[in-house]
């Protein structure tokens, strides 16, 4: 039995049973976000030069353009959980707070979603 | 609604050196967040063909771009070794006052020297011969 009305469960005061989840979902993507990250720096080091026939020859290896898939939607999700809580410690006033919170996510998803696009138009596009 | 302590209430703290580490963590989060803008620019410009993609890189190019990879480079390695540091709280080790503040030290030593290797690799002359 719970002792929380069902009002103030409803305003999302304290736990509703998703705390955790937050938290576990940060971390979850911060394990990832270690060698996803590294890999992408070190990847992108080993290039001799970004013009484009070389970047577009990169990715048009599997492995390339799978670590970078998972890069950008684990770092986007990362992103959106850790600026959320930006946002609510931050911005005062539920109005603001609710419609900064909404961008927030329709942002990360517009830009996970034209990244994938983007790397799964090269990756399946024709070879120079 | 009753007034209630909010949190993070700051000026209850007595400054110390590890609260700045704390800090710069969430500020280099940020930073990474708005990288990602970068990110996804480049990749669709890449994937938009050879003429946008030259476009976008004589965009990039410009010399505010400069200063703008270097402080989401320096983010980058901030947030990824201060990042390692809270996984090791996490496991419930590193929490005592002493290893916390020394591995203070230890993560913004490996960051500046990790950033500045980087930095050169990346940018510095020879780099990307365009």
């Amino acid at each position: 039995m719970s002792l929380r009305s069902p009002l103030g469960r409803v305003l999302g005061r304290g736990s509703a049973k998703d705390g955790v989840q937050h938290w576990w979902l940060q971390r979850l993507t911060s394990i990832a976000l270690v060698p996803l990250s590294i890999g992408f720096v070190a990847s992108l080091l080993g290039l001799p030069a970004l013009d484009y026939a070389t970047l577009i020859g990169w990715l048009h290896q599997s492995g390339t353009a799978l670590g970078l898939i998972l890069f950008v939607l684990v770092a986007a999700r990362h992103s959106q959980l850790g600026v959320r809580v930006v946002i609510e410690d931050y911005v005062h006033g539920e109005g603001a707070k609710v419609v900064a919170l909404v961008l927030l996510d329709f942002a990360h998803l517009l830009a996970a979603a034209a990244a994938v696009f983007a790397i799964l138009k090269i990756s399946f596009g024709g070879r120079l | 609604m009753p007034e209630r302590p909010l949190s993070p209430f700051l000026s209850v703290y007595k400054f110390k050196y590890t609260l700045v580490t704390s800090i710069l963590n969430r500020f280099a989060g940020v930073v990474l967040s708005s990288g990602l803008i970068l990110l996804v620019y480049w990749l669709v410009a890449l994937a938009s063909g050879a003429r946008a993609y030259v476009q976008a890189r004589a965009v990039l190019a410009l010399p505010i771009f400069k200063l703008v990879y270097v402080v989401l480079l320096a983010a980058f390695v901030y947030h990824l070794v201060a990042g390692v540091r809270h996984l090791v709280w996490d496991c419930g080790m590193g929490l005592e006052r002493e290893t916390a503040r020394r591995s203070a030290w230890i993560v913004a030593a490996v960051s500046i020297v990790v950033t500045l290797i980087l930095a050169y690799c990346l940018m510095g002359p020879g780099a990307y011969s365009r």
